[in-house]
């Protein structure tokens, strides 16, 4: 009897959040579409310098990340994100206050730190001095951008499991996936093997330090470790590793030339793009260029590639809502139609309370539907232990 | 199904070749079981049937492989991935992804399987080992016997019509051990699937298999029906010593084949056996070496030994026994002093302060002890270099302590064997022939371990603790572990080994002591501890039971007028 009330209780559980995501059936969201949401975040969050669109952007941030993360070992870290955005917004106002004062007269002086003098030819920078509550105010604003792209990277990881993001990639760049998933694998391996020497050399009674100790430590853990990638190598050749991915040198070398160029001209593109110096259509156009070489790099080399892909993570409506709620606050942003650009960068000279420019902040909260466009994620499966 | 057609392997840069003449056919749906000892070649065998040898590890292969109809002379071992399923030794080093169903799922990807097939012959396979409840666990999380369990299953999502087992059990507890080779049996009895397996646990595999391949160690192999293979072989569980030894033929393989043959024998046997189970004397009344008192271990929640007394005397040597988790390392890194105690108190005799409270260079002249993987010990390039090394720690810890003698007990503990004996001296006693110019490294399980107690042993300790010893060892080097650890007791050294192996303690202890859940549940003698329970007792002792025999030695003694065949 217990053991039928103990399998109807979870079932039940699960209705519930299911009814609360839109009667779906919780799935994880495509890993891309979690990027391309993230990215076009921070993408409004590098265009605007106003505090109350910056806390906009934190706030749906949270809110996403809060309703639609699983309790997976990846998606704990984001606590460890905030912290390293406020570190962030802390240190550049430390800087500020410290090193840098260049005080105008319509400042208003908070307090005076003793100011050191420095040698002539280090005249450009002062250290201490009068600190005014505008250089406080813009030092915080810009940490507070740098601090909300970092939260929407740490979104992304937290809301993606990155391996599974790894997956996505196109099949000529397989064994760059591969090799990463590996790589990140053999870190805790790695670590467990130290404790473990470090604690069997005790044995040998030798707890000094030193090169000596280092290498007592070193050499066993880079033997074992040589010894299992040997190992590892062994199995995936006997597994089917790189069976069919055979290409020929010289469309390997074109796959590779492709591929460089097309990275450029993406570099070149987003620079443009971004940075507001260069006129937009070199951005547009450099943009282009990179990604149609891009993907015809990655379809040459994905050619002579046969694998298949267990459960792949399917794209369905909810990804595109996803994807265009997060691009429409870029968009509005980037545009800087429809509303006082200005509004968006409100100066610090007069020093006043800045006013909320409607349609970014509208855009902003649409990102914020995401959360409910995304699935619920699927229940605890004990992926952590 | 496989063929080896008059094969030889010899790798670069050695002398003499590997394997040489082999000539061997496995039909389908066998079971066949690869023994020899450790460095006979078991492992280039079973590498080369889907050409890992020598595809992967270079060397020459002459003559010619067939697996599944295919030559690994043209095929590379990729491209038998549909046909050879492979598993080794250890299942986490050949992990690619980091959760059960991707790994699963890794050789169908490869194969390019098509994405429903691959759904349901996933969905099958977890049945097949049952392991469908963890199919959405992290590896790493899993049990060494869940583990490698996956991995037999991450080989046969292929669907391969062969399976490689390279001592699929070495690494793993007896029950563990058991699931392992319950699911390799069910893959033999329902699929139908050809099984080359290698294994040093005979007693447990020997009863399933069609056919024995045996490597004598000079590169040879002599296949065939496993009584008559097992005849001739020096590898050998007790219940085939014992067989041999009564003149059965053919040969039990199996308790239940020897139980059915035994009354005779044992209506031929005194009521109690003429010697004692172990050629060593025990002294009951010895003064005791080390005690321990209210030994508690905890690592957050998780208490690993809960408040735990043990006294161990000279010249006794003591297995620790219990399954996995039980505590059993735990308890002996708390009395060296080199782990974690949260609680409790260790006194040597002769010795003034606890280990624990001692720079580790002192604690371990009074306790030694031999981790589970005792490479981790060894750091220098030659085998001559680490035992100048122990003799100058040792030598170093001698002088350290004779300055602080006069401030402290003038008698502080004189080592058991009394006058220092250099490192090679014992490493010659344990295990006489091992070059000083080898790699440590290079060396086998058995001779690295032999190593690791002769440097451990430099430092004079009164007290040797052994954590899992015989992990990977084979019959001979277990036989020669055994004889080294009965000279020490002689010697005076009070001796504990923490063990799975019942064999091994029947045969080296004197004293079982069995933990559970961090307590001690049983403590005895060994003739008493390992016959009270039926799923505990040696092999001898299952077959003769309700006589008190314990090993093949001591039925031998009884029937001494019998000439053995």
């Amino acid at each position: 009897m217990s053991a039928v009330t103990g399998q109807v209780m979870p079932a039940a559980r699960r209705r519930g959040t299911a009814a609360s995501g839109g009667g779906r059936l919780p799935r994880a969201l495509h890993p891309v579409a979690w990027w391309v949401w993230a990215c076009a975040l921070a993408t409004a969050a590098s265009r605007t310098s106003n505090p109350l669109l910056l806390l906009l952007i934190f706030a749906v941030v949270g809110v996403v990340v809060t309703a639609r993360r699983t309790d997976a070992p990846w998606a704990r870290g984001y606590r460890f994100y905030l912290g390293m955005a406020l570190a962030v917004i802390v240190i550049r106002v430390i800087f500020r206050v410290v090193f840098e004062s260049g005080v105008t007269p319509g400042d208003l002086i908070l307090f005076r730190l003793p100011s050191i003098p420095t040698p002539a030819w280090y005249a450009g920078v002062q250290i201490g001095g009068p600190v005014s509550l505008q250089a406080v105010a813009s030092a915080t604003l810009d940490g507070a951008r740098l601090a909300c792209l970092l939260c929407c990277v740490g979104a992304a990881n937290t809301l993606a499991n990155p391996k599974r993001a790894l997956r996505v990639l196109p099949g000529a760049l397989y064994e760059l996936g591969v090799a990463v998933t590996v790589a990140l694998s053999v870190a805790p391996q790695l670590v467990e093997s130290v404790q473990r020497v470090r604690r069997a050399r005790r044995l040998r009674g030798t707890s000094g330090r030193g090169p000596r100790a280092l290498r007592a430590i070193a050499i066993p853990v880079l033997h074992d470790s040589l010894e299992r990638s040997l190992q590892l190598a062994a199995g995936m050749d006997s597994r089917g590793y790189g069976r069919t991915g055979s290409a020929t040198p010289a469309s390997r070398r074109l796959t590779a030339t492709l591929m460089l160029a097309g990275l450029a001209g993406l570099c070149i593109g987003a620079y443009g793009l971004l940075a507001a110096t260069l006129p937009h259509a070199v951005g547009i156009g450099g943009f282009a260029a990179g990604a149609a070489l891009c993907v015809a790099g990655l379809a040459l080399g994905g050619r002579r590639v046969s694998r298949s892909r267990y459960r792949p993570d399917p794209w369905r409506w909810p990804e595109w809502a996803v994807v265009s709620c997060g691009l429409a606050s870029a968009v509005v942003l980037c545009l800087s139609t429809g509303y006082d650009p200005a509004s968006l960068n409100p100066g610090l000279y007069p020093l006043q309370w800045p006013s909320l420019p409607l349609l970014p902040a509208a855009a902003i909260l649409v990102s914020a539907l995401a959360a409910l466009a995304a699935p619920p994620p699927p229940a605890a499966t004990g992926a952590g232990g | 199904m496989i063929l080896f057609d008059h094969v030889g392997v010899t790798y670069d840069g050695a002398t003499a070749p590997v394997l040489r003449d082999v000539r061997l056919d496995v039909e389908e749906g066998e079971l066949c079981l690869v023994i020899g000892h450790t460095g006979s070649g078991k492992s280039t065998l079973l590498a080369a049937i889907n050409g890992l040898v020598p595809h992967f590890t270079g060397g020459t292969l002459t003559g010619r492989v067939l697996a599944g109809g295919r030559d690994t002379a043209r095929f590379r071992p990729r491209e038998l991935a549909d046909v050879v399923g492979v598993v080794g030794q250890d299942p986490l080093a050949g992990f690619v992804t980091d959760t059960v169903e991707e790994e699963l799922a890794y050789t169908m990807e490869q194969l390019a399987v098509d994405p429903a097939a691959m759904r349901a012959r996933l969905e099958e396979t977890l049945d097949l080992l049952g392991i469908a409840g963890l199919r959405h666990r992290a590896l790493r999380t899993l049990s060494g016997g869940q583990q490698q369990r996956v991995a037999i299953g991450a080989a046969m999502t292929a669907h391969p019509r062969i399976l490689v087992l390279d001592e699929p059990t070495s690494a793993l507890d007896p029950a563990s051990a058991e699931d392992v080779l319950a699911a390799i049996t069910r893959l033999v009895h329902d699929l139908g699937v050809t099984v080359v397996l290698a294994e040093h646990r005979l007693e447990r595999v020997l009863p399933y298999a069609d056919r024995v391949a045996w490597l004598p160690g000079d590169g040879t192999v002599t296949a065939g029906d496993p009584a008559a293979v097992l005849s001739l072989a020096a590898v050998a569980p007790p219940v085939v010593e014992l067989g041999r030894l009564a003149g059965w033929d053919p040969l039990p393989l199996s308790v239940r084949d020897a139980r059915r043959r035994a009354p005779q024998l044992r209506r031929q046997l005194p009521g109690t056996p003429p010697v004692s189970h172990r050629s060593a004397r025990t002294d009951r009344d010895a003064p005791p070496a080390l005690t321990a008192c209210g030994i508690v271990v905890r690592y957050g929640p998780l208490i690993a030994v809960r408040g735990v007394d043990l006294t161990l005397r000279r010249g006794e040597s003591t297995a620790l026994m219990g399954r996995n988790g039980s505590g059993k390392s735990s308890l002996l890194w708390a009395v060296q002093g080199s782990g974690r105690r949260s609680a409790g108190s260790v006194s040597v005799a002769g010795a003034a302060a606890d280990p624990a409270k001692l720079p580790p260079a002192g604690a371990r002249r009074l306790v030694g002890l031999v981790p589970q993987t005792p490479a981790d010990l060894l750091y220098l390039d030659t085998v001559a270099a680490e035992l100048a090394q122990a003799d100058r720690d040792a030598r170093d810890a001698r002088d350290a302590r004779g300055r602080s003698a006069g401030a402290r007990d003038s008698s502080a503990g004189t080592g058991a064997s009394g006058e220092a004996v250099t490192a090679r001296a014992i490493l010659d006693d344990i295990a006489p022939g091992i070059s000083p110019r080898m790699h440590p490294r290079d060396l086998s399980a058995g001779q690295q371990l032999a190593l690791v107690l002769a440097v451990q042993l430099a430092a004079a300790p009164a007290v040797i603790l052994l954590d899992e010893p015989t992990r990977g060892l084979d019959y001979r080097a277990k036989a020669g572990l055994a004889g080294t650890l009965d000279r020490l007791a002689a010697r005076g050294h009070a001796i504990v080994v923490a063990t799975h192996d019942v064999e091994f303690a029947t045969r080296s202890c004197d004293r079982v002591v069995v933990m559970a859940e961090g307590e001690i549940v049983t403590d005895g003698p060994a003739a008493t501890a390992l016959t009270a329970s039926p799923t505990f007792a040696p092999q001898v002792a299952k077959i003769l039971a309700p006589l008190p025999y314990l090993t093949v030695a001591q039925v031998a003694a009884a029937l001494d007028p019998v000439p053995a065949p």
